[in-house]
């Protein structure tokens, strides 16, 4: 595990040396990745864009996990429906194993998807209602071309073991239903490995889940991450679990990847002033929270419609500079190895 | 536990069960607790173990199918579950103790401005014109922070932290004596989660209010909670002060419950509670939480009373 993570920041460090040079070497890479949604005004006129994700460029390893934390609206469910190939990007690209997704054939895209799994928010919302969980299962891989049913039956159950759904025969022919909150986001989890993926999206997979669920929840899908060697781009706006998780974390505000840094890093060093109002935001349990009030930034997240110039976060920032800030977006500092922030304060 | 004079509500043996196909769904089974004047008090547990419907017992917002509903209820020293349905909606329902529910700010009626809504309240309660009702409902728009502007728009111009907002003004607006909230944060971002509990401090230290707090993030309970208590399968398990519960749980449920949140500034592996509750249909004899619990031994067989420690009360057999 040591070895593993020593390995990673090596193959990290590389990369950033090569960043301009070739983006060879990641699983997944997302160059300058816009998705900006056209507003129309009478069925033909043009009102502007919603602009959900504005440039946003990261590399992904195998076997790496990483999170991306943002408020609701801040573009981060649009960045991973282009990273599905849900959403064609409207600029930039979603590089997998050095093909773009954007310019995939039916067929690819279908292999594209195969290897990349999804885990959804909602457990029951995601689950079909009248299908049992053995049906549930085999559907990827029909729709895949496993046409032996043997070999479906003894992939569904290997699958089942793995994210402990046992004993296997009782649930196979159960409905979502009658499983309990914990139990369908197993069987979500099993449906997205079930074509043994390289990559595992999973976008808020214990919001829904009861607190004392989620480690659980949580603990497996690191323990499959480990077992199957997964890349898992985790996106949450939970703070407090991403330390367990992953080991870089990207914040994300109004489209754009304002921090990424290591884990480590940031919650020893977080930079730019919206981490640190996220990290302030974050309770622990401690009695001694009720007699102090939180400091939060005032106001709310821009619109993605118009949104401000300059920094993004200027208008709630209690460390604006005036005249720099309004004006000219901040560029990427590099603070320490890894640890990038989009903000003048360290220019 | 009978200083019933000084308590602002004071619950001996609730119970609240359902009828259902199934059987009888034991939801609020034998509660019993104090709540002292301007005290917030927590409620955690797992989904599933009664604590909405212990919010609902005490409002008497009941279903169709109760089956069993008793106990005894006193608000400020006053019995209220002797009182008829009618007396009981003049003049406790809202007018002394009201209710954030779940979801509150997906409930808001979209086509009703959110002042007017926030005034009717007051219109109904205490008989209030329109023009002073809202006059009220600006002054509690100050309160939530809340800018006066949007006391004309609709629920939909809004986000989803000021509609949250509204909500808790709407509960403030007739002055009651106690306010239920039940998980008034789950669904909103930190930031937002943040801005929400400053409100209910504020709210906590300006108005003469009690506090119901019903959740299951024990996190972010710890930012309102003068005490606690956590609830397992229909009964309250654990009641404490809330300083001596978050460094010291007493129950092992309680103790297992704190070691399952991840913490953002301890370096802390939390762990996850082994099994699941028991159904409410089917409850164990003897100690509810004895299969999922490791320290179990003869004397679990058998139900615990709440025993009292130093000021804390705690229903497990380890602490007699």
């Amino acid at each position: 595990m040591l070895a593993n993570s020593e390995m990673e920041k090596n193959q990290e460090v590389l990369s950033v040396d090569s960043k301009k040079i070739a983006r060879n070497g990641a699983l997944l890479s997302v160059q300058e990745l816009r998705i900006w949604f056209e507003l129309r005004r009478w069925g033909f006129g043009h009102a502007g864009y919603v602009k959900a994700v504005d440039g946003v460029t990261f590399d992904l390893h195998e076997k790496e996990a990483i999170a991306i934390v943002g408020e609701s609206g801040c573009g981060k469910s649009s960045l991973m429906r282009a990273i599905l190939g849900l959403h064609m990007p409207t600029k930039g690209d979603v590089v997998f194993q050095g093909k773009k997704v954007s310019q995939l054939s039916g067929r690819e895209l279908r292999a594209y998807r195969s290897n990349v799994g999804y885990v959804q928010q909602d457990p029951y919302g995601a689950l079909a209602p009248f299908m049992d969980v053995s049906r549930i299962l085999s559907e990827p891989l029909i729709v895949n071309g496993v046409k032996s049913k043997v070999e479906r039956e003894q992939r569904i159950r290997k699958v089942m073991e793995e994210v402990k759904l046992f004993p296997v025969d009782d649930f196979l022919r159960k409905y979502p239903h009658m499983l309990s909150g914990g139990q369908q986001q197993r069987v979500v989890i099993a449906r997205s490995l079930v074509l043994e993926p390289k990559l595992i999206v999973a976008d808020e997979p214990v919001s829904m889940l009861d607190a004392s669920v989620r480690v659980e929840i949580l603990k497996l899908l690191r323990n499959l991450q480990e077992i199957h060697n997964l890349a898992v781009i985790y996106i949450t706006h939970d703070l407090s679990t991403v330390r367990y998780f992953s080991e870089r974390i990207f914040v994300m505000y109004a489209g754009k990847l304002v921090e990424t840094a290591l884990v480590s890093d940031m919650l020893k060093n977080p930079l730019h002033p919206y981490t640190h109002a996220l990290l302030a935001g974050t309770s622990d349990p401690d009695a001694k929270n009720a007699e102090t009030f939180k400091e939060v930034p005032p106001g709310e997240p821009p619109s993605l419609i118009t949104p401000p110039p300059g920094c993004r976060f200027h208008p709630r920032c209690p460390h604006f500079i005036e005249g720099l800030c309004e004006v000219e977006e901040p560029p990427d500092f590099e603070l320490e190895p890894q640890h990038f922030t989009k903000c003048w304060l360290y220019k | 536990m009978n200083n019933n004079n000084h308590s602002l509500l004071h619950i001996e043996d609730l119970v609240l069960h359902f009828r259902t196909q199934k059987g009888l769904v034991q939801a609020v089974d034998g509660v019993s607790f104090d709540l002292g004047q301007k005290e917030a008090m927590v409620v955690l547990g797992e989904s599933g173990c009664g604590k909405t419907s212990l919010a609902k017992a005490i409002l008497r917002l009941l279903p169709r199918n109760v089956g069993t509903y008793s106990g005894k209820v006193y608000l400020d020293g006053v019995e209220i579950m002797g009182m008829g349905d009618e007396e009981f909606r003049k003049n406790v329902r809202w007018a002394k103790i009201s209710m954030v529910p779940q979801a509150a700010m997906n409930s808001l009626n979209p086509v009703l401005k959110v002042g007017e809504q926030v005034a009717e309240p007051l219109m109904v309660h205490a008989g209030m014109r329109k023009e002073s009702a809202i006059n009220e409902a600006k002054r509690m728009f100050q309160h939530v922070g809340v800018p006066l502007n949007f006391i004309n728009r609709y629920a939909f111009e809004l986000s989803g932290g000021m509609r949250q907002r509204v909500a808790i003004a709407m509960s403030l607006v007739t002055a009651p004596r106690l306010i239920i909230l039940d998980e008034p944060t789950s669904a909103l971002d930190v930031l937002t989660q943040a801005n929400i509990f400053n409100v209910l401090k504020r709210i906590k230290h300006e108005l003469e209010v009690g506090f119901i707090l019903i959740t299951h993030d024990i996190a972010t309970s710890s930012e309102l909670a003068d005490s606690v208590a956590v609830m397992y399968a229909g009964q309250i398990v654990e009641r404490s002060d809330a300083h001596r519960f978050f460094t010291a749980p007493l129950h092992p449920y309680s103790q297992m419950l704190m070691a399952s949140v991840p913490r953002l500034r301890e370096d802390k592996e939390p762990e996850f509670i082994t099994g699941q509750p028991p159904s409410l249909l089917d409850l164990p004899t003897g100690c509810r939480f004895a299969s999922r619990c490791p320290y179990r031994f003869e004397k679990c067989d058998q139900d615990p009373p709440l025993f009292k420690k130093d000021k804390r009360f705690v229903k497990c057999w380890l602490h007699s």
